[in-house]
Formats: C-alpha cells, structure tokens, sequence
C-alpha cells in the first residue's frame, strides 16, 4: 500500500450540518485539517445589483432574504441607511416597535443557532424545545405583518402598520381538540402586546431549561470548550463582530457604544466571553437571550403606556392613509409618485449598522440623486467569521469543524447575499 | 442613529497626521466621516498608521466597498425639460447596464476616474470610524495595493471587489473569484454588465449535460431611474 500523507477531502455543499450550501474543501493530515477552504457563492443572487435597478423601498423585502433568520434587523439597517441620507425623523413608537422587532428577532436567531449548533454536535432534544419558542415569536412576526418569516414590516420613516389589537388564534381542528386548542389560545386572546408580555414572562424558564439540557452537559463540554479558540487581537483582525468579538473577550455592542433607535433609554447588559472558545460564544447568546428578552419587556411597557404614530406623516416617502386618497388632490399625487416611481434621495454616501442578532450588519448606500440606489453594499457579519475558519479550525479533528461553523452562526443568505 | 463622524479631537488627530505626512487628500467630517485620497502614493502609509499607532487606532476593517462611477447621476428619463409633445417617456435612453462605457456623458459631480474603493475601518478603542476612499488609476485595469498584511480581514473584501469589480489587488496571498460561479466571465456590479447577465443555463438533450447559452431575455426597466433636484429640498423640508 502506498504511503498517503494528507489527503483533501470535500465537506457539503449538501452536506447537513454546513448550515445551508457551503462547500469545503478540508486538506487532512489524518484526521487532523491542515487547511480548509470555503467556496462560497452557491446562494449568490446578486442582491446588490438588484437594488441598483429599482426604486428605494422596492429593495425593503430582499432584505429579508439575506439573513433568513433574523429578518427585520436586516431591513433596520437598510432603512435606517435611507432615513439617513433623507435626513428624516422617526416617531418615536416607530422606534420602539423596531426596537421590540429587533430584539424579537435577536431571539429567534439565537434559537434556531442553538437548536442547529446543538443538533449538528449531537443533542437532538435542544432543537424541538428551541422550535417551541420560535412559534410563537414567528407569530408575533405574523401579527404584525402578514408573513411568519419575511416581513417587509420597516419602512423608511417608520413602520408599515400599527402593532395589531388581536392575535390570530388556533381553530379547532380533527387533530386538535377543543382543550388543546383553548390551551393554545389562552395567551391569545389580548392584544399581539399581551401576547408578547406573556411570552417574555414564560421564556426565561424556557432559556433555563435549554441550559440545563447544554450548560453543564459533559459531552457538550467536550465538544465546545477549548475548540475554535480566537484571541482578543486576532479577532480584531479577522473583522469579527457580535457574539464572535464579546465570546473573545471584547466588550463591543453597537446599542451600547454607538446607540440607534431608543436603545440609550432602555436597561439591559452586555454579556463577554473570557476564553473565545466555542463555549464561551454558546454563553454570551444565551445570556443575550435574557437580555433580549429584558428589553422586550420594557418595550412592551412603553408601547402600552404610549400611543403616537407609527410612520412618518411626511408623505413624499410615506404612503398617505387610505381615506386622505380618495378625498385629497395632493394626497392622491403622493400616493401615485411614491408607488410608480418612488422617491429621489439627495446626493450623498452613508453607513448605517445596526447590531444584528450575528454582529454588525452595515448598509453603506451611495446615491447620486436619483430613486434608485447608485450602489449598496451590504456589510454581512457572516463574511469575516466564515473568512476565519480555516484559522479557526487548523489543527483541530475533522468533527470539529462542524462545531466551529455552529459556533459562527453562518447563514448563507447574507455571506452570499 | 449610529454616529460615524469621528469627534473633534480624533478629527484633530486624524487631520495633523493628514497634513504633516500627505500630499493630496480631501475630507468633509461636517457631514460625513469619508476622507478621499487622490494619490497612490499615500495608500500604504496611511493604512499602515491608521491600523497601528498610539493615539487613535483603526482596529477592524469592518467594510471594503467597491464602486463603478460611470454611471454616475445620468438619469434614464429627462424629467427637467418638456417639449410641445410633454415630457419625455423614459424608456428610450440606455442606461446602466445597457450601455458601454465609452458613451457614457459625464456628471458635474461624477469621478475622473472610474472604479473606487471605500476602506471602512472601525476603531474599537476610541469608538471612531473613517471611510478611507481610494480611486484607482487606470479605468481599464483598475488596481490598488492589496492590505491584507495589516487587516487579515481584508482577505475575502478583496477577492469580492476582484470577483464583482475587477479591481486586481496587487500583492493578495490568494486572489480567486469568490461569490460568482466557477468559471465565469466578466463583473457582475461594473455598470455595464447587464442585469440580466450574458448567459444562460439550459439542460441539453442531446449533450445529456447542462450547457449555457446566450440569454434570450431582452433587458427591460420598469421603472426608469430619474434625478430630481428640486424635490430632494422639498423632502427636507417638508
């Protein structure tokens, strides 16, 4: 038999635990990676040129589909790229409600991660208890927007409809009896506010339940901790961003240090890692998660206290109401510019972030005047950390890798935008 | 709203550097933290100081943006001027993506030089950001110095702006295509590379194999690209 040295071995694209369609391609010493390189690009869609060929707020609904699951952060960040260059203001129930949205989404990104992350290292009973909670949060997105998943609910100057004063409720069913479903909708009965009040009361129980199915699980353990080790400089290098750059040590948040929206009113913490291992990234979002969920509570609070408007009543960028249409010349003009033709935003070059549930997602738009982005560049947190992993994974098992690309948090709707 | 306008004393710090060490640059930090730089020879100073010096220090790259200016504020519909028949349809201009650039007109506040590139760099320890925009030389075979040595970050920035752009980044430990398929030809951003793209795939029969094709779609625009001055105002003040 011939003396094999290292030999390359190919990981994905359909591979299920490469979260979506990455292809590896591993170079082994044993079992042991000299290099990994990733192809990326299979989920290119060309989104940034997409946007160059139509109107602003046309572009609103692929946002969504960057990172699919955490929506309405991406859409934050577009929006917020827009209001900046047209330099308009926001009501300020607008910016709770995206507040809320955001942390929302902040939790139903950390739980799909989780529930994947520990599916793909072996605990399967993580992924159903995560699901659970994601239900009910999707329908909070279908609520308040129509869609359980892409929402296109942010507009420029605010958001596209007041939050909704009844939750859609589970009918009775050959599957479901009359008792299962009263159970189901006991929580549904108020307003979409009661709803999400109910469930920041119930889902802290819920995180303590995951951590004791991961925390102190010792295979958990085996397969987290001391794995994908990053320093504090050399996660600076690499671009990391969120949960990546905090798990190493790095107390870096952008609604703490660069605040946008309400976030300097509201009170919450930042979680940091010490080690920047896998486990240590596995503590900070599960702690982000209560944090999450302290700052939904507040924002419940407030829009319950508060009443205003939900969207700018400038009406060159906002759609008048229904009613102002049909008995308003002007308003008649608005609504017809806006919808055939868009809005003409003035010359200019801006970076708009916000802190995604995966790090910092940028949007740096440029116009030149016109009602088309003159180009946009969306900055995806993903596209560093995935930069990383073949630094990352050096030296480590093959099973590793799998460990590591969980602890990243990849999707590939944003990577490959 | 995220502030990216550095405040006065790192304006300050950035400026004294700027004047004491280069020759040609251009900032406006009233109103945005993008400072141009209008000579090469400034590129590996200026990154090198930025990543690494006492006083304020540009540790991530969070960004490398790359953009094609020969489009530049022409508009697809005349939308100023109406004659006896109205005003003009929109539909008859080529516009990006349908176009060469040798017949492009240019804009009063479009760039000489046609690619560019925004560094956008974070400092985490002063909490600052600069947008650092280079133009490259040669519009045919546009170029910059490559910085993955001082931010490794910038590894994958560059090989997109290579892939999407073209823009060759001297000295990269590994410049391949990097979002596009393998093999494929031309720029997808340059703006004029169509929208609709230049091939197809098809499933071949005959061949028993993919195959691609010319496109047979025809490029259409359903809403024409216009530039209205006088309304931007009106937004602003409305």
């Amino acid at each position: 038999m011939p003396d094999i040295k290292s030999f390359t071995m190919n990981f994905g694209p359909q591979h299920p635990s490469a979260h979506g369609v990455l292809r590896l391609i591993l170079e082994l010493e044993g079992e042991v990676i000299v290099r990994a390189d990733p192809h990326i690009g299979l989920l290119h869609r060309g989104t940034e040129k997409l946007a160059e060929s139509k109107p602003y707020n046309q572009s609103i609904g692929y946002m969504d589909r960057l990172d699919y699951v955490s929506m309405m952060s991406n859409e934050h960040a577009y929006v917020l790229s827009i209001e900046k260059l047209l330099d308009i203001d926001v009501p300020e129930r607008a910016q709770y409600i995206r507040v809320m949205f955001d942390e929302i989404t902040r939790v139903l990104n950390h739980l799909l991660w989780l529930g994947a992350h520990a599916l793909d290292i072996g605990a399967m009973s993580v992924f159903l208890y995560a699901f659970r909670e994601r239900e009910d949060l999707m329908d909070c997105y279908e609520a308040v927007s129509g869609t359980r998943m892409h929402a296109t609910y942010y507009r420029p100057g605010g958001v596209s409809k007041d939050l909704p004063l009844t939750m859609p409720k589970y009918e009775e069913t050959k599957w479901k009896s009359k008792k299962e479903v009263d159970k189901l909708n006991e929580a549904r009965e108020g307003s979409l506010l009661d709803f999400i009040e109910d469930f920041t009361n119930r889902f802290p129980k819920c995180v303590d339940e995951y951590e004791t199915l991961l925390t102190d699980n010792r295979i958990w353990k085996q397969r987290t901790v001391d794995i994908g080790i990053v320093s504090k400089e050399r996660a600076l290098q690499l671009g990391f961003t969120g949960p990546m750059l905090r798990g190493s040590g790095v107390a870096w948040d952008l609604r703490k240090k660069q605040p946008y929206e309400t976030y300097e009113h509201l009170n919450f913490d930042i979680p940091v890692g010490t080690n920047g291992d896998c486990y240590d990234r596995y503590l900070v979002r599960i702690e982000e998660m209560r944090q999450s969920n302290k700052i939904i509570k507040q924002c419940v609070d407030w829009l319950k206290n508060n009443s205003g408007p939900f969207i700018s009543d400038n009406n060159k960028i906002t759609p008048p109401s229904r009613d102002e249409v049909k008995e308003d010349m002007e308003s008649l003009i608005y609504h017809f510019k806006l919808f055939t033709e868009g809005y003409c935003i003035p010359e200019g070059e801006v970076y708009a972030a916000v802190e995604h549930p995966k790090g910092e997602f940028g949007v740096t738009l440029i116009s030149d005047g016109s009602n088309k982005p003159y180009r946009l560049k969306m900055r995806a947190p993903g596209f560093p950390h995935l930069a990383a992993l073949n630094e990352m994974v050096n030296g480590h098992m093959i099973s590793d890798v799998v460990a590591v690309i969980g602890t990243q948090d990849i999707v590939f709707g944003e990577i490959d935008r | 709203m995220v502030d990216n306008i550095p405040n006065q004393e790192n304006q300050d710090i950035l400026k004294d550097f700027f004047e004491n060490n280069l020759s040609n640059y251009d900032h406006d930090f009233e109103n945005n933290s993008t400072v141009v730089f209008n000579n090469l020879d400034d590129f590996k100073p200026v990154m090198s100081y930025l990543q690494d010096n006492d006083k304020i220090k540009f540790e991530i790259l969070i960004d490398l943006i790359g953009v094609d200016y020969s489009d530049y504020g022409l508009s697809e519909w005349n939308a100023k001027n109406a004659n006896n028949k109205g005003y003009s349809r929109g539909i008859t201009k080529d516009s990006s993506g349908r176009y060469t650039y040798e017949t492009t007109k240019t804009h009063h506040n479009q760039p000489k030089k046609r690619f560019a590139v925004i560094y956008n760099l974070l400092s985490v320890s002063s909490n600052t950001r600069v947008n650092i925009k280079f133009y490259c030389d040669n519009d045919n075979n546009p170029s910059l110095p490559s910085i993955t040595s001082v931010w490794s970050s910038a590894n994958w920035y560059e090989r997109e702006a290579y892939d999407l752009f073209g823009i060759v980044f001297i000295d990269h430990p590994d410049l391949r295509r990097i979002l596009t398929d393998y093999g494929f030809i031309g720029h997808p951003l340059r703006k004029d590379f169509p929208l609709i793209g230049n091939v197809e795939v098809n499933y071949d029969l005959n061949k028993e194999r993919v195959v691609y094709q010319p496109v047979t779609i025809k490029p259409r625009v359903l809403i024409p690209k216009v530039i209205r001055g006088e309304i931007n105002k009106e937004v602003k003040d409305a």
